[in-house]
């Protein structure tokens, strides 16, 4: 009978050596500066509770991807994901957005999901960008498929970049038809759409090492941005 | 004519809705009934400004639903649509009831509920007020009407991007000191225009326009009281007489005016409000423009009279128009940062300018203001009212 630590073995997917992302600024609308970086494994439980509320948000389909998301942070917290990476966007310290998505293998991607904590300042647009920019000039990959759960991220993904269609393949979220960015299609984008400063300075980053989060109230109100009915 | 008294105003917050849309009406009115502090006086006149939910909310004859849904039974009940411009022009037909002795207390209210679509029907639906042959049919959207204007105007008359910048910047600024704003949201002249992440920040929509530039859609309602000079010295309110109202028409398709920079509409109804109310431009203490887009608050302050043609972007350039400045413009936000529920605008310029006048908009109070100055624009500036405010001491 195999011992404990041999079936973990087993029911952990192999990994694949993955570059880090290195760290960037990006100055927002408001002036703020948003630092993007990479979060580990070890900064999950506190993602997990900022997604949390969201659950039963069903305003732009905040419920569906926040609970896939928490799945995909849960495995890959547990190691039961291949090849996953997750990044955040911080203002001040707290946390703005965050991506995730993972490395089919050295040449493909599979996107997995985009979440604006902080609305109405394309923190979701630079964060996604963030995110293509990781698989296809930090990890080389040639393809990253893509599908949106709501109509403003189908906007934001096949439109604006704009995304082709390669419908013949199911996504892994839910079997939809895939879309797909290609190096094409990112390099014709980015002058439009990928921004940010490297490197980042050290104060920068010590001001970006610990997520902190918006009340949970405060990123319900955020997100949803009702307000409107009341005298 | 007997003279017209505000006596009561009141609004929900912009941004989106949490109830339907009778109960967003419902919820704007009784604050301004509530301001009003009528007592036992009825409510003669019900009169409701919408210009969509019989497409967006399949609901019509709101005027008699918001009666029944605030027990105001037997008041009579009027629906005013005339695109944008339904407030104003609702407040005028309410004026008119008044000044003409057919009622002493009358309730407006403007109401839209914009967000129970998505942005694209949205957008449709606010096109289908353009000129249906020559423009919707072609796709003009009213975004690509204000970009075309906007191209035309900045080259005749020197106006660049950073102008168009400082008016958002300002009118966000103002918001964050409006708790009825739909936005909150301080922006940086860095953010949207020099940094180079700008170019995501603040995307194109219709060239010169980008998103910064252009008002958000919105749900929201605002009511005001209007009232007899009898009701109004009975219940001691403080005076905001309606001194003057003017409104006019321009050509439905923007391409057969003579010249698509001159407002002459906004040129024509401010000039009929000023008129009525006896004074000039250079007397109004306050103003809310109808920003829908940056450019119409320059080429709207310029057609009014308060600057000399193409010179409004020199003033806002110097800041004249902000708080603090000559002639503070849209104190509230305006409909770039207020919110522009399209049937509640009109209404809710005046509720802001009353405020004003009564001395009672903290945050963003314009020191002393006596008199007060709306446009509101229907269309692309094919149907435009004006009103003159002016408070009255006792």
């Amino acid at each position: 009978m195999a011992s404990v630590t041999d079936l973990e073995a087993l029911l952990r997917p192999p990994a694949m050596e993955m570059p880090p992302y290195p760290p960037k600024a990006i100055t927002l609308a408001s002036g703020e500066e948003m630092i993007v970086r990479q979060a580990g494994r070890e900064e999950m439980p506190v993602l997990l509770s900022a997604i949390y509320p969201l659950l039963l948000v069903e305003r732009d389909y905040y419920d569906i991807v926040a609970a896939r998301l928490y799945a995909e942070l849960l495995a890959y917290k547990r190691y039961r994901v291949k090849d996953e990476y997750v990044l955040v966007g911080l203002i001040d310290g707290i946390l703005a957005g965050l991506v995730n998505g993972r490395l089919v293998d050295g040449k493909l991607g599979m996107s997995y999901h985009t979440l604006t904590i902080r609305r109405g300042l394309r923190v979701g647009s630079h964060l996604f960008a963030a995110k293509m920019e990781y698989h296809i000039e930090h990890c080389g990959q040639d393809e990253v498929l893509i599908v949106a759960e709501s109509p403003i991220g189908f906007r934001r993904w096949m439109i604006e970049y704009p995304l082709d269609k390669k419908h013949e393949v199911q996504h892994e979220l839910g079997g939809v038809p895939s879309w797909v960015l290609t190096r094409k299609t990112y390099f014709d984008a980015k002058p439009r759409l990928v921004v940010g400063r490297r490197p980042v300075s050290a104060a920068q980053l010590a001001s970006a090492e610990t997520i902190q989060l918006p009340g949970e109230e405060t990123v319900r109100l955020q997100v949803t941005g009702e307000k409107g009915g009341k005298a | 004519m007997r003279p017209v008294y505000v006596i009561g105003a009141g609004m929900t917050r912009f941004g989106r809705s949490e109830v339907p849309l009778v109960d967003l009406a419902g919820a704007a009115a009784l604050a301004a009934l509530h301001h009003a502090n009528l007592g036992k006086i009825p409510v003669d006149t019900v009169i409701v400004a919408n210009m969509g939910a019989g497409r967006v909310n399949r609901q019509v004859a709101v005027a008699s639903a918001l009666v029944d849904r605030l027990s105001l039974w037997p008041a009579a009940a009027d629906s005013v649509e005339n695109g944008p411009a339904s407030g104003a022009s609702a407040v005028k037909v309410g004026y008119q009831a008044i000044a003409s002795g057919m009622a002493d207390v009358v309730l407006v209210t403007g109401v839209e509920m914009m967000r129970a679509v998505d942005g694209l029907e949205a957008t449709d639906f606010v096109a289908s007020m353009s000129q249906p042959e020559v423009e919707y049919i072609y796709g003009v959207t009213l975004p690509s009407l204000a970009g075309l204007f906007a191209r035309l105007f900045m080259e005749r008359y020197g106006v660049e991007r950073r102008h168009l910048a400082l008016v958002a910047i300002k009118n966000h600024d103002n918001a964050m000191k409006n708790p009825y704003a739909h936005i909150h949201q301080p922006i940086t002249m860095e953010g949207i225009l020099t940094a180079p992440e700008a170019v995501v920040n603040n995307p194109p929509v219709a060239e010169p326009l980008h998103m910064f530039d252009c008002c958000p859609v919105s749900d929201g309602s605002a009511a005001v009281v209007l009232a007899s000079e009898e009701v109004a010295a009975k219940l001691g309110a403080p005076r905001v007489l309606v001194a003057g109202i003017g409104q006019a028409t321009d050509t439905h398709a923007v391409h057969e005016r003579p010249d698509p920079t001159d407002l002459k509409a906004v040129r024509l109804a401010s000039a009929a409000a000023f008129d009525r109310a006896g004074q000039k431009p250079s007397e109004i203490d306050v103003a809310e423009l109808h920003d829908a887009f940056t450019i119409l608050e320059i080429a709207e302050s310029e057609a009014a009279g308060f600057f000399k043609v193409g010179q409004a972007h020199r003033a806002v350039e110097r800041g004249e128009t902000k708080l603090t400045g000559k002639l503070p413009i849209n104190p509230s936000g305006g409909l770039k940062a207020k919110g522009h529920p399209v049937g509640a605008t009109g209404v809710a310029q005046l509720v802001e300018l009353t405020w004003q006048l009564r001395g009672e908009a903290s945050g963003r109070q314009v020191a002393k203001a006596k008199t007060a100055f709306a446009c509101n624009f229907g269309g692309f500036g094919n149907n435009v009212v004006a009103t003159v405010l002016r408070k009255e001491e006792r």
